[in-house]
């Protein structure tokens, strides 16, 4: 039993290196939005294998706001890549006009 | 609960648990190896929702015979697990949205993409089109 518990802590904390590796090298900024929600999915698993090993709840309300806040970061990386793209030839692109006259000010006077 | 069913439902949880530790594991390699994006979010899309869903069972199952634990470390995990299903499949499809548009994703590795043809179609009769761009 006791080994096994060594060989999950040695799994996630290879695979949190791993990750950490992506987020360097990631070529795009999406790709380390990609990285540092895997990084989170991987710091839920060790939170849960603690508290498992411990029978120990107290974390739990931690792991509610981790899995929360993947999402937010998703969407706002995401968010922010689209509208700094603006400008292409995209149609159905889902930016508010008002948002769109300031990106363009912006790049204007940039 | 006799001693027996607990070594029992230890074997079963920490065999949830190390199977959630793996696909973390096989996701981090694919994030390494994988050339693009759209692949790379395949990969780590399963430690996210199966691995997730095998550690929550996993410390349900450790929790259960614990004098102290009530209904509100069930409902947390449940809250989790919910919660984890839900946002995952809308945060990986505006990224994955994005990353299409803004041309991320390597198109000599898409066998098929239906996306580009829909493109085409509407761009090839813009004049019902209600776009502000052009």
């Amino acid at each position: 039993m006791n080994t096994l518990w060594i060989v999950i802590a040695v799994l996630l904390g290879a695979a949190a290196l791993l990750g950490m590796v992506r987020l360097l090298l990631g070529p795009s900024i999406l790709d380390r939005a990609l990285s540092v929600d895997a990084l989170l999915a991987f710091a839920v698993t060790g939170l849960g294998a603690f508290a498992a090993f411990n029978r120990d709840p107290t974390v739990l309300p931690t792991l509610l706001v981790l899995s929360l806040l993947g999402f937010v970061g998703s969407i706002s990386v995401a968010k922010f890549v689209a509208r700094r793209a603006e400008g292409d030839d995209e149609d159905e692109q889902v930016v508010l006009p008002v948002v769109e006259n300031t990106v363009e000010e912006k790049g204007e006077t940039s | 609960m006799s001693e027996q069913f607990v070594q029992v439902l230890d074997r079963v949880a920490i065999l949830c648990i190390l199977a959630g530790a793996l696909l973390s594991f096989i996701a981090a390699i694919g994030l390494i190896r994988f050339p693009d994006l759209l692949s790379r979010m395949h990969a780590v899309s399963k430690p996210q929702v199966l691995g997730l869903l095998l550690v929550l069972l996993g410390i349900g199952l450790r929790l259960l015979p614990a004098e102290e634990t009530g209904v509100f470390s069930f409902g947390t995990l449940f809250l989790v697990g919910l919660f984890q299903v839900v946002t995952v499949p809308v945060a990986a499809h505006i990224v994955a949205r994005v990353g299409y548009r803004t041309g991320r994703i390597r198109r000599d590795l898409v066998s098929t993409d239906e996306l580009a043809d829909r493109l085409a179609t509407r761009r090839s009769v813009p004049d019902t089109s209600e776009d502000t761009v052009s």
